[in-house]
C-alpha cells in the first residue's frame, strides 16, 4: 500500500484516505459479491499457499510421501553445506547490481534524449525504444541472444555480461516512466534557472534529477524487486542449466532445478522463503534510503 | 542544429536497439551452412524459406500449428480471465462502500510485490492431486481468480476518475450497485480494459516459467516451450527452424505492439507496468 501511495509516478488518490466522500451506501454484501473471485485467489493461491510453504520449509517433501518435519535443517544447508546454493546467491546478487543501474542509466539518457525532441518524433522513437521491453522477455528472443554472443555464451567470465546485456536491451519501460515524469517537471523552474545562468549539467544535478527522485526510486524499487526473479533470460542463455561452471545459475535456476527436476519441495521452499525475506529487507532498505534522495512534491 | 543532433543521435540509438531483432529475422532466412561459418553477417548473401518449412514441421513430434493453438488457448484464457475477474474487484474497491475496503486493498497491492515463488509449490501440489498438471487449468484458472493484483490497481486507478455523479445519477435513476457497474462503470473503463486485455496477452504469450513447470507433454506444449526443445539440441542443424519460430512466436507481439502501441506507452507511463 504504502509503495504504491509513495512511488507511482501517476497522481495516486490516496490508499489510505479511504471511500471517496460521495458513494453509494449500503454495498456490504454486493461488495463481496464482486469481491469473490478476487477473495478466493487471494485466499487459496496466495495466503493458504504462503502459509504452507512455510510449512514445507521445515520439512523434506519429496511430492509422493507425506512431509517430514526436520525443523531449520534446509535453512542450515542452505548455508552451511551448499555451496551451489551460495553460488546462486553470488550470481544473483551480482546481476543485480549491474544489471539494475545500467538499466536505469540507460533509461534515463534516453528518456532525457527524448525529452528534447517534441511531437511525433517523440512519440515515434519512443514507442520504438519501448519495443524491446515486451520482445525481450520471450524465449525466442533470448535464443537470437545466444547466438549472437556465442562466443561470450560458453566463457565462464562472459556468460553472465550477456544476459546483463539482455536485461539493460530493455531499457524501454523504465524510459518510458521517465519521460512521463520528465514532462511533469514545470517549465517556469528551467526558465528560472536559465535566467540565473544555470548551464545543462547544472540544470541537470539540481532540477531535474531532484524533480526526478520519486520516479527514480519507483523504477528502482520495480527493477530490483523484478531483478531478484529473472529466470526466462537465464534459462534459455544457459541452456537450461546455469552454466558454464554454474556462472548463470540463477537463484530460481537453481530453486527449479532442486524443487522441479530433484522434487525437493521442502529444500526448495525453503530458497523461496529466503528469497521473499530478501526481497523485503531489500525493498525496506531502499525505502529507508528514499528519505535522503527522494524528493517529493509536497516538500517542494 | 542541436535537434538534428538530437535526432541522429536517436537513429543510431535505434539502429543498435534493433540490431537483435533485425540479425534474428536475417539468420531466420539464412542456409543453415552459412549461418555456420559466419553468424554475425547480417545480410546474407543466399535466402532461403528452409527455416521456415523446418519451423512449421515443429518439434518433438508435433507441428507448429499444436503449439500456435496451445499458446492461444492460454493466452486467450487468461486474457478473459484477468480482464473480467479484475474489473470486478477494482470496481469494489474503487466504487463501493465496505468494511474491510482499505485492509484488502492494501493486501491486494502487497501480493503485487510477491514473488511467485512462495506459492507456487503449494500451487503445484494441490494441482496435482486434483491431477490437473499437464493440462491449461494451472495457467489459466489464477487469472479467474484475480490473481494478477497488478490490473486489479492499474483499473481502480482508471475507476476512480470516472466522476462519482455518475454514480449518483444512476441511483437516482433506480439504478443499484450491480446495474450501475454494467451500465454505467464498465463502458467507461474500456481503455483500462483493452489495456490489461493487451498486456496479459502478451505477458502470457512470453511467459516460460509455469508454463515449464506445468506442461509435460509435448502435445500440451505452448510455443515458448516449443522453442525449448532446441535449447537442448547442440547441432547447429537446427539452427534454420529454430530461428524461423523464434521470428514466428514473435510476429504476434509485434503485430499487438503495432495496432496498441498508444495504449501500451499510455500504459506504461501512467502505471509504471513492468513491461
Amino acid at each position: 500500500m504504502v509503495l504504491a501511495e509513495r512511488v507511482s509516478p501517476a497522481p495516486v488518490r490516496s490508499v489510505a484516505e479511504g471511500a471517496p466522500p460521495r458513494r453509494p451506501k449500503n454495498s456490504q454484501g454486493v461488495a463481496y459479491l464482486f469481491l469473490g473471485p478476487w477473495l478466493l485467489g487471494a485466499i487459496g493461491l496466495t495466503v493458504a499457499p504462503m502459509v504452507v510453504s512455510l510449512y514445507l520449509s521445515f520439512t523434506d517433501y519429496d511430492l509422493f510421501n507425506s512431509p517430514q518435519w526436520v525443523g531449520l535443517d534446509n535453512y542450515a544447508k542452505l548455508f552451511g553445506d551448499d555451496p551451489r546454493y551460495l553460488d546462486s546467491v553470488v550470481v544473483t546478487l551480482k546481476y543485480v547490481v549491474w544489471s539494475v543501474p545500467l538499466k536505469l542509466v540507460l533509461a534515463l539518457a534516453v528518456a532525457l534524449l527524448l525529452n528534447s525532441l517534441r511531437g511525433k518524433g517523440q512519440a515515434f522513437f519512443r514507442s520504438a525504444f519501448y519495443a524491446p521491453s515486451l520482445l525481450g522477455a520471450s524465449v525466442g528472443l533470448a535464443l537470437a541472444w545466444r547466438a549472437i554472443f556465442d562466443t561470450w555464451v560458453d566463457t565462464p567470465d562472459y556468460a553472465l555480461i550477456t544476459i546483463v546485456l539482455l536485461s539493460a536491451w530493455q531499457f524501454g519501460a523504465p524510459m518510458v516512466i521517465f519521460l512521463a515524469g520528465l514532462q511533469q517537471i514545470p517549465r517556469d523552474l528551467f526558465d528560472a534557472a536559465a535566467v540565473d545562468g544555470a548551464g545543462w549539467w547544472r540544470r541537470l544535478w539540481s532540477i531535474t534529477l531532484p524533480m526526478l527522485s520519486p520516479v527514480l526510486f519507483f523504477n528502482l524499487v520495480l527493477e530490483t524487486i523484478h531483478a531478484f526473479q529473472a529466470f526466462t533470460q537465464a534459462f534459455v542463455v544457459s541452456g537450461g542449466r546455469g552454466g558454464p561452471a554454474d556462472s548463470t545459475l540463477f537463484y530460481t535456476l537453481y530453486l527449479y532445478e532442486r524443487g522441479f527436476t530433484e522434487f525437493r519441495m521442502g529444500y526448495a521452499s525453503a530458497m523461496a522463503w529466503v528469497l521473499l525475506v530478501a526481497i523485503a529487507l531489500i525493498t525496506a532498505v531502499l525505502f529507508r534510503t528514499s528519505r535522503y534522495w527522494v524528493f517529493y512534491g509536497d516538500e517542494r | 542544429m542541436k535537434r538534428v543532433a538530437v535526432f541522429v543521435l536517436c537513429l543510431a540509438g535505434l539502429a543498435l536497439v534493433l540490431y537483435p531483432i533485425v540479425w534474428l529475422i536475417s539468420a531466420s532466412l539464412t542456409p543453415v551452412e552459412d549461418l555456420v561459418s559466419n553468424l554475425r553477417s547480417l545480410f546474407p548473401g543466399r535466402v532461403t524459406t528452409d527455416g521456415y518449412a523446418g519451423a512449421l514441421e515443429g518439434a518433438g513430434g508435433e507441428s507448429f500449428w499444436t503449439f500456435l493453438g496451445n499458446s492461444t488457448i492460454v493466452a486467450s484464457g487468461a486474457v478473459v480471465g484477468n480482464v473480467v475477474s479484475c474489473s470486478l474487484a477494482a470496481y469494489a474497491f474503487a466504487r463501493l462502500r465496505f468494511r474491510l475496503s482499505g485492509p484488502l486493498f492494501a493486501f491486494a497491492l502487497v501480493t503485487i510485490m510477491l514473488p511467485a515463488h512462495v506459492t507456487l509449490i503449494p500451487q503445484y501440489v494441490v494441482f496435482q492431486q486434483l491431477e490437473m498438471i499437464d493440462t491449461f487449468v494451472p495457467l489459466i484458472l489464477p487469472k479467474l481468480l484475480a490473481t494478477d493484483a497488478f490490473f486489479v490497481f492499474l483499473m481502480v486507478q482508471f475507476m476512480r476518475g470516472i466522476p462519482y455523479e455518475l454514480d449518483e445519477a444512476a441511483k437516482i435513476d433506480g439504478c443499484g450497485p450491480i446495474r450501475n457497474f454494467r451500465y454505467v462503470v464498465l463502458p467507461l473503463s474500456q481503455p483500462a480494459m483493452v489495456t490489461t486485455a493487451i498486456f496479459t496477452f502478451i505477458w502470457t504469450w512470453n511467459d516460460f516459467f509455469s508454463q515449464l513447470i506445468y506442461l509435460s507433454s509435448t502435445e500440451n506444449y505452448t510455443i515458448p516451450m516449443g522453442l525449448r526443445l532446441f535449447i537442448d539440441q547442440t547441432s547447429s542443424s537446427s539452427y534454420g527452424p529454430m530461428f524461423a519460430m523464434s521470428v514466428l512466436s514473435l510476429v504476434p507481439i509485434g503485430l499487438f505492439f503495432l495496432a496498441f502501441q498508444r495504449f501500451l506507452v499510455a500504459g506504461v507511463a501512467t502505471t509504471g507496468l513492468k513491461g
